[in-house]
């Protein structure tokens, strides 16, 4: 296998990834959207706490080997991605801190002030990692102001229109991902409530997927690549069949089917940027020799060759303890027996 | 050194040592609380079980800023030491992402299990969880101190690209730098686990509460500090005179050696001057000691800081002093095991006031010492950050002040927080002890099935 073809597997799996971390913490961050809006009562506030307490952490390490993947495998656009974005890898990481102690520590103390705080920064925490997220890959579609001395821009040259765009459209398709979850694991009001946000919610996230998809044509490169190699065009179709198919699901009341499709979105979604930034990791706005391509930012052959093999063997004994948790945890949760984070 | 510069070591001080709060506790504990399970499991003695959740509580809250403040570090070296990562990463990224892959996921996988089906799942799968909990953990140290290995003595790279690449994987998993420090890590981990069980429990013990419960803890503590108390002298002591070999300049600021001899001696007390190159006070002073600890030969040459450029010198009070403390600690936590062994075997646990309020106030020591080990680690190796490759001040992000400046303050109001709410936690979920207060009627203790 040449040097060329192993990096260019490795932006593939580095995609993949990424795109795993986003389904599998959506439905964490949408529950934590929805939180303190669906729950009026501490069991109540138990069973969502058990809908994600055995898997949020677990998913969360997608993250970290994302990160990690990054470190290894392009180590040029680890450096650049982090130190670029400085401010909002930041505001990112300080969001982890929050939504994992807010979810922990919430309910170890009896007093109503701790509680509030706790909740309330689980669900800052996660509008703000969503948003964040959201913002962060819709400038990478953009492209970065990156010059010849690097990154030009501030925090605020992040959040214009379609950045700002690309944060909503995470927080949609998380909510309907949080609310459809909630169903799936729990039974009684907060499912009720749930599946009363779940409608609405997934019209708005299929309107501005669609509105994402046409502003994307029209303000950024993301496309050109589909223009040179038109079966692409089926990935961003999908995305958009998919969300589509969520919102039917949604009203005819297949949770499972729903559940589904809200993450074929995602992946479709995660896809189509992958696919229109390729070969670049971290696109340039303002000239395209200023872009962090996947070839420049590669490690060497003898690094990516073995951290393939070390992917290949671990990430399916991965994939399969985790399952296991998930068959481990089928059953539902109910307000009578719902613990929680004790 | 310019300012982001210092700021950033500065953030990167403040975030790996409060990281190094929670990581000591993580890694010992849970070999406790893994061995009670399994004991549940041998004599379905109920009384286990209860230790499991107990101790086990205790570890969760203790688990969950690990792992936030862990991600921090992942994140700062692309943020703030950007030109590091650019340099190394072909090397430094592939233990973290194997770290990710074989250790995190175990960890948070079966954190999650154990935490939500404790109640649900069969006493062998509840041991198999925090034994799987325990390898993660553990795990998890050997990859990153393998990383750090490369940091302090670079093996099996080839400079290339202008950059460093992997040249032998296998030299990098097998660099024998990183396999001292794992092994005097995780030994000194499982003395934090211990001490932090014993004091507790000591707290009971003090006031006569749960005193079945908490003997049967303290001995499995005790037992589990002597082996790892009475292993650390000679794992440190092999770790520290390989060090020196490897690192001279590290080597030297250990005992603060000034002049390069043979045959050096040792001194008790000694007060280093490194203004003037020489020691203000040498008191106690044991011949030829000093080169049978670098070298193990009494007539030894030890290279002392008139062979080691000027700015190639650690900082030598930090480093000199740190080393003393954590030895001096060591030896400490020696002594106070083996009086605990002796008062434990001679049966006077119980009435020896004097010996439990010393273990509950010795909580925090191992922390020092574990922290005060790592900084001879890293302060030793300055100004390098990679030795002999790379300096510290190669290696810094090219970001603002003002960046800089938010995150350290924001990480500081942050952390200081979560520190907050995670003392706070502990301590109340430590005093409240195994039962409800509501399953204690007339003093006798219901057991809770």
């Amino acid at each position: 296998m040449s040097h060329e073809t192993l990096a260019i597997i490795w932006f593939g799996l580095w995609g993949l990834i990424w795109t795993v971390y986003f389904i599998l913490d959506g439905y964490t961050l949408g529950t934590g959207m929805l939180f303190p809006f669906i729950t009026k009562n501490r069991q109540e506030r138990n069973q969502l706490q058990e809908a994600v307490g055995p898997f949020w952490g677990g998913n969360e390490v997608w993250l970290i080997t994302a990160g990690g993947a990054t470190f290894a495998a392009f180590p040029t656009t680890y450096a650049n991605m982090f130190s670029y974005l400085y401010t909002p890898m930041m505001l990112i990481l300080f969001a982890l801190f929050f939504r994992a102690a807010g979810l922990e520590f919430m309910h170890k103390e009896e007093s109503p002030r701790w509680q509030n705080s706790w909740k309330w920064s689980f669900f800052g925490s996660s509008v703000a990692l969503s948003f964040l997220f959201g913002v962060t890959f819709a400038n990478l579609y953009y492209g970065l102001k990156i010059g010849p001395s690097g990154y030009e821009g501030t925090l605020l040259s992040l959040l214009h229109p379609y950045g700002i765009l690309g944060g909503l459209l995470f927080i949609s398709l998380f909510i309907v991902s949080g609310s459809l979850w909630i169903m799936i694991k729990t039974t009684g009001d907060v499912a009720d409530r749930a599946y009363r946000i779940a409608r609405p919610a997934s019209v708005v996230a299929a309107g501005i997927l669609a509105i994402f998809f046409v502003a994307t044509s029209n303000r950024t490169p993301l496309f050109t690549n589909f223009t040179k190699l038109p079966v692409l065009w089926i990935i961003p179709a999908l995305a958009f069949v998919a969300s589509l198919l969520t919102l039917l699901f949604v009203w005819q009341k297949r949770i499972g089917l729903a559940f589904t499709n809200i993450c074929l979105t995602i992946f479709s979604m995660m896809a189509t940027g992958f696919i229109g930034m390729f070969p670049n990791m971290l696109p340039s706005r303002i000239a395209d020799k200023y872009s962090t391509t996947l070839f420049e930012a590669a490690g060497s052959e003898l690094n990516l060759k073995i951290m393939l093999g070390v992917a290949i063997v671990m990430v399916p004994i991965v994939i399969g303890y985790q399952l296991w948790s998930y068959k481990l945890f089928k059953e539902k949760i109910s307000k009578e027996t719902a613990k929680g984070y004790q | 050194m310019s300012d982001v510069l210092l700021l950033s070591r500065f953030q990167f001080a403040i975030t790996v040592f409060y990281h190094f709060l929670f990581v000591p506790l993580t890694i010992g504990l849970v070999i406790l609380v893994a061995f009670m399970e399994t004991q549940y499991v041998r004599t379905k003695n109920p009384l286990y079980r209860q230790m499991a959740d107990f101790w086990g509580k205790l570890f969760t809250i203790n688990f969950v800023l690990g792992v936030v403040t862990g991600i921090t570090m992942e994140f700062q070296f692309g943020t703030n030491w950007s030109e590091y990562s650019k340099y190394m990463g072909d090397i430094f990224g592939s233990p973290l992402a194997i770290e990710a892959l074989a250790a995190f996921f175990l960890e948070s996988t079966f954190m999650g299990i154990w935490l939500f089906g404790k109640d649900k799942i069969s006493p062998k799968l509840r041991a198999f969880s925090m034994w799987m909990v325990a390898l993660g953990t553990n795990i998890s140290a050997l990859w990153i101190i393998t990383a750090n290995g490369f940091m302090q003595n670079p093996v099996g790279y080839v400079l290339r690209n202008g950059r460093v690449e992997l040249e032998n994987f296998w030299a990098l998993v097998t660099n024998p730098y990183a396999w001292h420090m794992f092994v005097h890590t995780v030994v000194s981990c499982y003395i934090v686990g211990s001490f932090f069980v014993m004091a507790v429990s000591a707290y009971h013990l003090l006031r006569k509460q749960h005193v079945e419960f908490f003997q049967k803890s303290f001995k499995y503590a005790l037992i589990f500090g002597l082996v790892a108390a009475t292993a650390t002298p000679f794992i440190g002591h092999k770790s520290a005179s390989f060090a020196a070999k490897m690192q001279p300049a590290k080597g030297a600021a250990l005992e603060a050696v000034w002049e390069t001899q043979e045959g050096l001696p040792f001194h008790i007390i000694q007060i280093p001057d490194p203004e003037n190159e020489r020691n203000l006070v040498e008191f106690l002073t044991i011949p030829k000691l000093g080169s049978y600890f670098y070298t193990h030969s009494f007539d030894g040459k030890v290279t002392g800081f008139d062979q080691i450029p000027k700015d190639e010198r650690p900082n030598v009070t930090i480093v000199f002093y740190s080393f003393r403390l954590m030895v001096a600690l060591g030896l400490y936590f020696l002594a106070v095991v083996w009086y605990g062994f002796y008062l434990y075997r001679k049966n006077k646990l119980l009435e020896s006031k004097r010996y439990l309020k010393l273990v509950m106030y010795s909580v925090l020591l191992p922390y020092i010492a574990i922290n005060a080990g790592w900084t001879v680690a890293e302060v030793g190796r300055q100004p390098w950050t990679v030795y002999g490759l790379m300096r510290t001040a190669e290696a810094v992000s090219p970001i603002s002040l003002s960046q800089i400046i938010f995150s350290l303050v924001s990480l500081v109001i942050f952390y200081t927080i979560l520190l907050i709410a995670d003392v706070y936690l502990m301590i109340k979920y430590a005093k409240k002890g195994p039962y409800a207060s509501s399953d204690v009627k007339g003093g006798e203790v219901q057991h809770v099935s």
